[in-house]
């Protein structure tokens, strides 16, 4: 069994945001929910990010990533047409998710949070859980995976920040609501940008609500060799990609996280532009052939 | 040391040579009236700026005289220095004799990575410690540069062209797994394939090499070095497979049970790095020498314009640390720009375990030395990124079980130094993965596999050598071992044919 890294299937999801399913046989028969890969789109000069799976046919021998094309390397990766292949991919990566029955489990999601969140919310739901999930988006044209999630939630719940769909409402504020209401949740699983897993944990930390959440952070190697992506959780140094993703949101120290996530975003910009300048310079190139014939 | 031209160096080599070889058969007393040849550099203004590899190489004449220095004394202290005993006296000769290819076959017979180990073992305390030229003399410095003869006999031979592809016996059928791609593995998977064996090689990166890759800086070891012991295992037809962490990609044991591979050798190093465990140390601007120096060689950091993994900006950079590590990574913040780079260390230059040659080198490219001083906290700004470090002083006490005298912190001797980097380079322990996935593999009390002199370990089958077993070490001691499991693999899979 080798894995080919061959783009099998490529789809928009919203502005931006893709499903790629890709042939890596050995990482779908060995991928547990909550587990991650990374990626590299040029050995040479590439740099190297961590993706979490949101989704793996071990019949099939494939894995679904889903990206948002944010940066140089994620657009680059959104562009592998089907057939062609990615350079590196490495995994499956971290500590899978903790599944247990735990009674009732609400999941939240939050922009392509809830790609990942898929699986472990499916894997609740197998586990024998009572599963509420929330989804939330900037709008309705950035809503993913509610289908899905529809498919494997007892009650699914979409807030949107303009009100395009479902509540116009912060995940949190549903959240709170089901921290009131008896019975309360016995876990809740977390997974979106740093500051909406923040608040989710601040959210049910008065109500004891046992709140898991899965960390992006910078990574370089994904294998515990550097330590660039380490996290301060109850004053204790992890390496996220080791001994996490997945921490104790009540833990974590997210105020150290996002500053550390912070730590390239001069070089993150210019290297986006510079990748937008390049797309718009190509594009311009190819007008151009097309005009002169 | 005041900077002497390589070319002048080479004219005067080249005088002495002719003079030498006039003056007939060489009597001790001539052979230690050579003078000991300077390693020529490139200039320590100009490598400020560039990766390039700092130390040139010796001419063929310098290493010619250099040979000769060599008494061909009769107990051969320095094969006894050697950790894989290659019969120094030999190849100097043959280098004295002006055949360098003789040389390096002899060097071949008890290590496979000469260009490798010529540059970068630690000589001074190991050949060249006991050498008798240097203790007539008074001076290891003086020594017979045995390692720099070695660099140059490897180097010839590579210049000559591809070398021949290692003769591979006819095909076994057995097959044989070897985790992990540097000094140890290599060497396992070339003694292992010239049986005939099949060999798989599996490296969690997405270049195989090791810590000679994504470690070791281009200035001290070029990669083309490496690359071409890589293509060299190829040719032999060695299978490679990059991006495969074994643990996670696929569990040690189903290596065995599920994909039959008769023997497996664990070569995975001592990848983790080691933190303080002082406050502030997860600030912005704190990082692991593993995490700085992959940046700038593996992903190729270095090179701003291409690459597009990111390097901080650094400008007053604060090192922790007395060995190589600290040493590349002090090195490599200079060749990124910064203004200052200070190395912080808790003992006495005496204690540094980095090579000399590299303490010399970080001197004068204008590393400012700190010893006795140890780091007690960082401090970060409102950003938090980190801006000062709290420094004790300390002073020299009792020897510890090292031998090394133990250094105690001197109360109320804190200062601060105002920095924006700090690059922690206080050692690396053994990764974890392979232990908490493979149930029966035994580890010592450090995480460390246990392993006997052939490399076996507690699992049938099973081998390892390296780092992974002795902690981090050194290149030759990690190639040495290899060389010691793929004898006792290739005696295994011999006295158990293929049923
Ligand atoms: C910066 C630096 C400078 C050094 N300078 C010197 C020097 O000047 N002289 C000297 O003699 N020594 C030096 N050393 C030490 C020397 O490099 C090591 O002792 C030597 O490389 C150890 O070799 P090894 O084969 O045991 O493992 P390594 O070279 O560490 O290689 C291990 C490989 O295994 C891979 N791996 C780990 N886990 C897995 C897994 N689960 N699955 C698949 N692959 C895996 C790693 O990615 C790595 O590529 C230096 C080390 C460093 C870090
Ligand atoms: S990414 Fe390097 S240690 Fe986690």
């Amino acid at each position: 069994m080798e894995n080919s890294n061959t783009v099998l299937f490529r789809k928009e999801l919203a502005p931006d945001v893709y499903q790629i399913r890709v042939h890596a046989p050995l990482i779908a028969s060995e991928r547990r929910p909550g587990q991650f890969v990374i990626v590299q789109v040029d050995s040479d000069f590439g740099e190297r990010v961590p993706l979490t799976i949101a989704d793996a046919d071990p019949a099939e021998g494939s894995i679904t990533l889903v990206v948002q094309a944010v940066g140089k390397t994620t657009h680059r990766l959104a562009d592998i047409p089907v057939g062609e292949g990615i350079a590196n991919l490495l995994g499956p990566l971290g500590t899978p998710t903790h599944i247990e029955r735990f009674g009732r489990v609400v999941c939240v999601g939050g922009g392509i949070g809830v790609a990942p969140l898929h699986p472990i919310a499916k894997a609740m739901k197998e586990a024998g859980n009572h599963v509420t999930t929330i989804i939330g988006a900037r709008n309705q044209s950035l809503l993913i995976f509610v289908e899905e999630m529809s498919r494997i939630s007892d009650e699914v719940i979409i807030c949107t920040d303009d009100g395009s769909a479902g509540r116009k409402a912060l995940v949190t504020h549903p959240l709170k609501e089901l921290c009131e209401t008896a019975p309360k949740p016995d876990c809740v699983v977390a997974i979106g940008p740093p500051v909406m897993m923040k608040f989710c944990a601040e959210t049910t930390r008065p109500y004891g609500v046992h709140t898991i959440v899965s960390l992006n952070t910078i990574m370089v190697d994904g294998t515990g060799m550097c330590g660039g992506c380490r996290v301060t959780v109850g004053n204790e140094t992890k390496f996220v990609c080791v001994d996490g993703p997945e921490f104790d949101g009540h833990k974590v120290d997210f105020d150290n996280m996002m500053q550390r996530l912070g730590a390239y975003r001069k070089h993150e910009a210019s290297a986006h532009e510079q990748c937008h300048l390049d797309m718009e310079a190509s594009r311009l190139e190819e007008r151009r052939r097309a005009d002169g014939k | 040391m005041s900077h002497r031209e390589p070319s002048e160096l080479a004219r005067e080599a080249g005088a002495k040579l002719r003079e030498v070889l006039a003056a007939g058969p060489l009597n001790p007393k001539d052979r230690m009236a050579i003078p000991a040849q300077e390693m020529p550099v490139q200039d320590h203004v100009d490598r400020r700026g560039n990766m390039n590899e700092v130390a040139l190489g010796y001419t063929p004449e310098q290493a010619r005289l250099e040979a000769m220095r060599c008494l061909q004394c009769r107990n051969k202290p320095c094969v006894a220095g050697c950790p894989v005993a290659i019969d120094i006296p030999a190849f100097l000769k043959a280098v004295a004799d002006g055949d360098p290819r003789a040389a390096i076959d002899i060097i071949r017979r008890n290590s496979l990575l000469p260009a490798v180990c010529g540059r970068v073992c630690p000589q001074e305390s190991q050949c060249q410690e006991p050498c008798t030229v240097g203790k007539a003399l008074k001076n290891v410095d003086k020594a017979v540069s045995i390692g720099r003869i070695e660099r140059f006999a490897a180097d010839m031979e590579a210049a000559a062209g591809t070398p021949d592809v290692p003769e591979v016996k006819p095909e076994t059928g057995r097959r044989v797994a070897v985790i992990g791609s540097g000094p140890a593995s290599i060497t396992v998977a070339a003694d292992v394939r010239r049986e005939g064996h099949a060999v798989t090689v599996f490296e969690a990166f997405h270049k195989p090499g090791g810590v000679l890759l994504y470690g070791i800086p281009e200035f001290r070891l070029p990669k083309s070095i490496v690359e071409r012991e890589i293509a060299a295992l190829k040719a032999m037809g060695v299978v490679i497979r990059t991006n495969f962490v074994v643990g996670r990609t696929r569990k040690l044991s189903d290596l065995v049970s599920k994909d039959g591979f008769d023997a497996v050798f664990v070569g995975t190093g001592a990848g983790l790095p080691k933190f303080m465990g002082i406050p502030g140390e997860n600030l912005v601007g704190v990082f692991s020498a593993n995490e700085f120096l992959t940046r700038s060689n593996l992903m190729r950091a270095f090179d701003r314009a291409r690459a597009d993994t990111p390097i901080c900006n650094c400008r007053k950079v604060a090192v922790l640390g007395g060995g190589n590590v600290a040493m590349d990574a002090a090195r490599t913040a200079v060749r990124l720009g910064a203004d200052e780079v200070h190395l912080v260390y808790r003992r006495t230059e005496a204690e540094m375990p980095a090579r000399i040659e590299e303490v010399g080198h970080a001197k004068e490219e204008g590393v400012v030395f700190h010893t006795l001083v140890n780091a007690k906290r960082f401090l970060g700004d409102s950003y938090g990124c980190v801006r000062h470090m709290e420094c004790l002083r300390y002073e020299l006490g009792e020897p510890d079980n090292s031998g090394r005298r133990r250094p105690v912190e001197i109360p109320g001797s804190e200062f601060m130094m105002d920095l924006d980097t700090v690059i922690v380079a206080i050692g690396n322990e053994s990764n974890p993965l392979i232990r908490q996935t493979t149930p029966g593999l035994g580890f010592n009390k450090w995480g460390n596999i246990v392993a006997d002199d052939d490399g076996r370990t507690s699992l049938p089958n099973v081998f390892a050598g390296g780092d992974i077993v002795l902690g981090a070490a050194t290149v030759i001691l990690a190639m040495g071992q290899g060389r010691k499991a793929a004898q006792a693999i290739n005696s295994m899979l011999a006295a158990a044919p293929k049923t």
